[in-house]
């Protein structure tokens, strides 16, 4: 889909500075950028909208009036105060639905960005610090698999998986979550690969060359520790194409299967009512869209205030 | 530029290589083949083996691969499985579609999209701009789906203008019903637009804050001149190879509009291929919208370098 582009613009000396404790030093960049997020107007909106949707992913199932899967009403009942968002061509009900339904979008679009971050990770570090003929045919091959636009490759990854004969054994999500991990290892190997070129000539990796540390060791207890917050960045920007991709493959009726509340399929169930019963879909529309609105405007601000001087406020 | 290109060119008759291997194997691996899926479950293991060695599929995997990329480099795309029919026969018609779709969508959203895209970067923190950013935010947020969904839900349920879905008969086009084609159009000029101007606007500010701007302002240049003569052709240079990029990507968001709407076009094609295994047709997809991605991205190298001298000396 879109090519980022981390590298540019960060700040390296204090990346270096910070040296070989990343895991501390990143839980307070962490902290820090969730206080920075409060500083500009995105921020304000996004944190909020995020927090709501993070609650619902837990408590949902809960928190639902009704069961997310059973039949409560009348067919395509409209909106009323029994049924806040009316009910389906079931007879479920839709606000139930859409309660229950965060935790499974939210849960695989963070697992499947999560697995295409480590994905590329050892396959971007690897290329990049073995370097020669070996980094130039993964890096082709790299090219290759990104010459798709992602939702083709995500529905090719899937039709072959889901179809296959163990395909069947592992739940769909399962299979949802690895599709968006292989779909997003080219980029975010591209982004580790030049990271780790630039790190590579660094006097500290040299020097641990010079000791005789053998290769692993060097990529993950060396140039790993210095890449978080480029991989802090990668994760904020590949959550939002996740949530994209997920519902996207939901909605094509290749994700999450019926009867679970998925909110891709949810929309795409009500396209056969739309004219009769609308608000079938706007329940769930509603929801997809403020989900990745919020995550898109709280990165958004995240990354305006950490460009923003320490003291004073946002222009 | 003659050794530039020569180089490029062979770079993406590479990368294709690769590609058709990769279609070729995905499609290769997809269980329970074609033959199988034409005839159903009770089926004699004589007539299986009729139909597979009709359509080849006894032969070894590398064999067919040779064939497949031999005829098609001669534009002979096999039969499709399911409608029994030249692959291209099917895939043209609706390749034609769909072209249309993207050129409408692409002719409204680019010069929309730069002009405001100008317009707020050069108003950089004002309310217009603002407001600007908040809406073309809004508008990279929104899957296609969900834009698509709720332009019905106004247009089609509620206001009844228009038609909640675009079925066309075989063999008319579109054109003679434009009425079918607004609401696709707008869904995927919704996505585009907001995604141009937020390129273009980030570009010009970039430029706003350079020197010879500067310069230009405390010369005492009027603000037009400088807009048009030192902003603009600075800042198109990187908008220009991202909307390159998106004639690609726009083929992924085509996948999702044309389902929305049951628009007979490639994206709603290649999801009945998937869902029908038709192998073929699932090829012949896959290898035009690689090939298609490869060249945009071609073409966004080629104007970079036509615009900026810079590159075009070296």
């Amino acid at each position: 889909m879109m090519t980022s582009n981390t590298i540019k613009g960060r700040d390296w000396t204090a990346v270096f500075r910070t040296g070989g404790s990343g895991i501390t030093t990143s839980v307070r960049a962490l902290k820090n950028q969730f206080m920075l997020a409060f500083r500009t107007p995105a921020g304000r909106i996004g944190l909020p909208i995020v927090l709501i949707h993070l609650t619902l992913a837990l408590f949902g199932t809960w928190l639902a009036p009704y069961d997310a899967t059973d039949f409560v009403g009348p067919q395509l009942d409209a909106p009323s105060w029994q049924f806040l968002m009316g009910t389906d061509v079931f007879g479920r009900d839709i606000l139930s639905r859409v309660m229950s339904g965060a935790g499974s979008i939210i849960g695989i679009s963070a697992a499947g960005a999560l697995l295409g971050i480590a994905l590329g990770t050892i396959v971007g570090m690897g290329s990049g610090y073995k370097g020669g003929k070996t980094d130039e045919v993964i890096m082709r091959i790299m090219d290759g698999l990104m010459s798709f636009p992602s939702l083709l490759m995500a529905l090719l990854v899937l039709t072959i998986f889901a179809s296959s004969e163990i395909g069947q054994r592992l739940p769909q999500e399962g299979w949802v979550i690895l599709t968006i991990g292989i779909v997003f290892m080219p980029p975010i190997s591209r982004v580790m690969r030049s990271t780790t070129l630039a790190l590579k000539t660094q006097e500290f990796v040299q020097s641990a060359r010079m000791r005789g540390e053998p290769a692993p060791y060097i990529i993950f207890r060396e140039i790993l520790p210095n890449t978080w917050s480029v991989l802090a960045v990668e994760l904020s920007v590949r959550l939002s194409y996740a949530i994209l991709l997920a519902s996207s493959l939901g909605f094509l009726g290749l994700g999450v299967q019926p009867p679970s509340p998925d909110w891709g399929l949810m929309i795409s169930e009500s396209r056969r009512y739309i004219v009769a019963a609308p608000w079938v879909a706007l329940a769930p529309a509603f929801a997809v869209a403020s989900l990745i609105i919020g995550v898109n405007l709280l990165t958004d601000g995240i990354r305006q205030a950490s460009r923003l001087p320490q003291k004073g406020t946002y222009p | 530029m003659v050794r530039f290109l020569a180089v490029r060119l062979s770079l993406i008759v590479l990368t294709l290589l690769v590609v058709s291997v990769v279609i070729f194997m995905v499609t290769e691996v997809l269980p329970g083949d074609a033959a199988q899926q034409a005839l159903g479950q009770s089926v004699t293991p004589e007539s299986l083996e009729a139909l597979r060695a009709k359509w080849g599929l006894d032969r070894p995997c590398y064999v067919r691969y040779f064939d497949w990329i031999g005829s098609a480099l001669q534009g002979d795309l096999g039969d499709s499985y399911k409608y029994n029919k030249p692959v291209v026969e099917i895939v043209g018609p609706r390749l034609y579609n769909s072209i249309i779709l993207l050129v409408f969508a692409f002719v409204i959203s680019v010069p929309t999209a730069v002009i405001t895209g100008v317009w707020a970067g050069v108003r950089r923190s004002s309310f217009g701009d603002q407001f600007a950013s908040i809406v073309s935010l809004v508008g990279i947020s929104l899957p296609e789906f969900v834009t698509g969904i709720l332009f019905i839900v106004i247009f089609a349920s509620w206001l009844h203008w228009l038609p909640s879905s675009s079925i066309l008969l075989p063999g008319t086009s579109p054109l003679t019903r434009p009425s079918i084609l607004v609401l696709p159009t707008l869904t995927m000029t919704g996505v585009l637009f907001a995604y141009i101007m937020r390129m273009t606007r980030a570009n010009v500010i970039d430029v706003m804050e350079t020197n010879y701007v500067r310069t230009a302002i405390l010369k005492g240049l009027p603000m037009r001149r400088i807009i048009s003569r030192h902003i603009i052709p600075n800042a198109m240079l990187p908008t220009i190879s991202v909307i390159a990029v998106n004639i690609g990507w726009m083929l992924g968001g085509l996948i999702i509009v044309e389902n929305v709407f049951a628009y007979p076009g490639i994206g709603s094609l290649l999801l009945v291929a998937i869902q029908s295994r038709d192998v073929p047709i699932l090829q012949a997809l896959a290898l035009l919208i690689a090939m298609t991605y490869a060249v945009s991205n071609l073409l966004a190298d080629l104007s970079y370098g036509l615009l900026n001298p810079r590159i075009r000396i070296s």
